[in-house]
């Protein structure tokens, strides 16, 4: 059998709206709902009344957003006009116009029939639990929010009054002390003619303590005023006085024997700029 | 019990799904088939005449041990297993027609059920109960959905053919008068099978 009516749903793209009512899922259970109400037989539906209560209940309903709903409205005020058409008496050939409609809602009977057999086949089932935990499967993604602008701004003020205020840090200046460290190690220097970094840092030093010292000896050595020697990959260096090389030009080369050398090269070409200085 | 029974137990128990004599039958390549049905059988005897609180049910076309009805409220109230959440009335309406119909496109489940049916189908599809099975030749080519296995597990049913012919149902709006309504009853009687 030809289906008359093309899909009715170009306007249902998306869900106009989510019926809340759970008793009605659509137009047709409505339909049937008030024909049952009033135990109306279905091979001579009283369209004109029929037609009237729908509108009163989709109105009482504040369902007239809903395309779905206004469609079979439609269709009804117009089988009820179409029955109002004259006809003669036992005319041959003539068709009730209700038919489409009644074919469509004993296929939809039939669909709920059908429908709550499914639905009682579940139960049986959910009564049964295999081993283990199953994790629910996921739930129905939400029905679309419907809000109003007052809602709205309650929930933004409602998040804004949660925010944390911001954490300030008070950053203090902690520069490097340089000099101090150079002035350490030159005492050092004076009385040790070697010692290693980790003793050059002392006790618990602080990551202050550790980049002064740092830069102070890569400047001394850079200065040609100790030399840094690695006897092996990854040990501890070895801080080691120097002469400068104007005063003692015979000893620098000998130092390191396999480790990276890490005393720069720029060290050698200015002793000039040490040579006034008192070896201590 | 026999070993193969055994074996068959401890797949079943390790399982969370139903499981296929094919399955079944290669936990021990040298048995049957006919070895396994008969090893099968002797496991659910075991349950049933051991008074075990678990039986074997045949699911979606496979084996699957589940716990007794008897069990289930209690269970449920002691809240050591989540019960499977129901579907809407929406939802299981669009499965009916999808069951008996399938292939069938959106828009003969819209004409049939009077409402969209877009979200519908979308949820049914994330819950893996139905899924897209080919296209249909008219215009637009539209997507036809069919039904899977999981929905089988869900409804407890071995396969498609357990659903109940639509002739067995008796639609309640049947009228007083039947010879009035005649090509009504025809046009609505439902195809049984796929």
């Amino acid at each position: 059998m030809t289906t008359p009516q093309a899909p009715t749903t170009a306007l249902g793209a998306e869900p106009a709206f989510v019926v809340k009512l759970d008793a009605f899922s659509g137009p047709l259970d409505l339909l049937l709902h008030l024909l049952r109400e009033e135990q109306i037989d279905i091979a001579d539906i009283p369209i004109a009344r029929i037609a009237d209560q729908f509108l009163a209940a989709i109105h009482h309903l504040g369902l007239n957003q809903a395309a779905d709903y206004l469609e079979m409205a439609g269709r009804l005020v117009r089988l009820k006009a179409q029955m109002l058409l004259p006809r003669r008496e036992g005319e041959e050939g003539w068709e009730d116009p209700r038919h489409e409609l009644v074919r469509r809602l004993l296929e939809y009977q039939l669909v709920r029939e059908v429908a709550a057999w499914l639905e009682r086949a579940t139960e049986r089932r959910a009564d049964q639990y295999p081993r283990g935990y199953l994790p629910p499967p996921p739930e129905l993604p939400p029905p679309p929010l419907t809000l109003d602008l007052l809602e709205l701004m309650k929930a933004v003020e409602k998040v804004i009054s949660e925010i944390p205020s911001p954490v300030l840090h008070r950053v203090v200046p902690r520069p490097l002390d340089t000099e101090g460290a150079t002035r350490r190690l030159e005492e050092m220097l004076a009385e040790r003619e070697e010692f290693t970094w980790l003793e050059a840092l002392g006790p618990r030093p602080t990551i202050v303590d550790v980049l002064s010292t740092l830069l102070a000896l890569l400047e001394l050595a850079k200065r040609g005023r100790v030399k840094l020697a690695q006897p092996e990959a990854f040990a501890t260096f070895v801080i080691r006085r120097e002469t400068p090389a104007a005063e003692e030009p015979s000893s620098p080369a000998v130092e390191a024997p396999t480790g990276a050398e890490l005393s720069p090269e720029t060290a050698l070409p200015e002793p000039a700029d040490d040579a006034p200085r008192p070896a201590d | 019990m026999t070993p193969l029974a055994q074996l068959i137990e401890a797949a079943l128990f390790a399982a969370n799904r139903p499981i296929t004599l094919e399955e079944l039958q290669t936990l021990e390549p040298e048995s049957s088939m006919a070895d396994v049905r008969t090893a099968l059988d002797e496991l659910r005897e075991h349950y049933d005449f051991d008074g075990h609180a678990v039986e074997v049910v045949e699911l979606a076309g496979g084996y699957q041990v589940l716990t007794r009805r008897a069990f289930a409220e209690a269970i449920e109230r002691a809240q050591i297993a989540v019960r499977t959440p129901k579907l809407t009335a929406a939802g299981m309406e669009t499965l009916a027609v999808i069951a008996y119909r399938q292939p069938v496109g959106r828009a003969e489940i819209e004409e049939i059920r009077g409402v969209s049916a877009g979200g519908v189908l979308r949820s049914l599809q994330e819950r893996g109960l139905i899924e897209v099975v080919g296209r249909s030749e008219g215009a637009g080519r539209p997507l036809l959905y069919g039904t899977t296995p999981l929905l089988l597990e869900l409804l407890g049913l071995r396969d498609l053919a357990e659903l109940p012919r639509a002739e067995e149902f008796s639609v309640a709006l049947h009228t007083h008068k039947p010879e009035a309504s005649d090509s009504a009853e025809a046009a609505a009687s439902v195809p049984a099978e796929s």
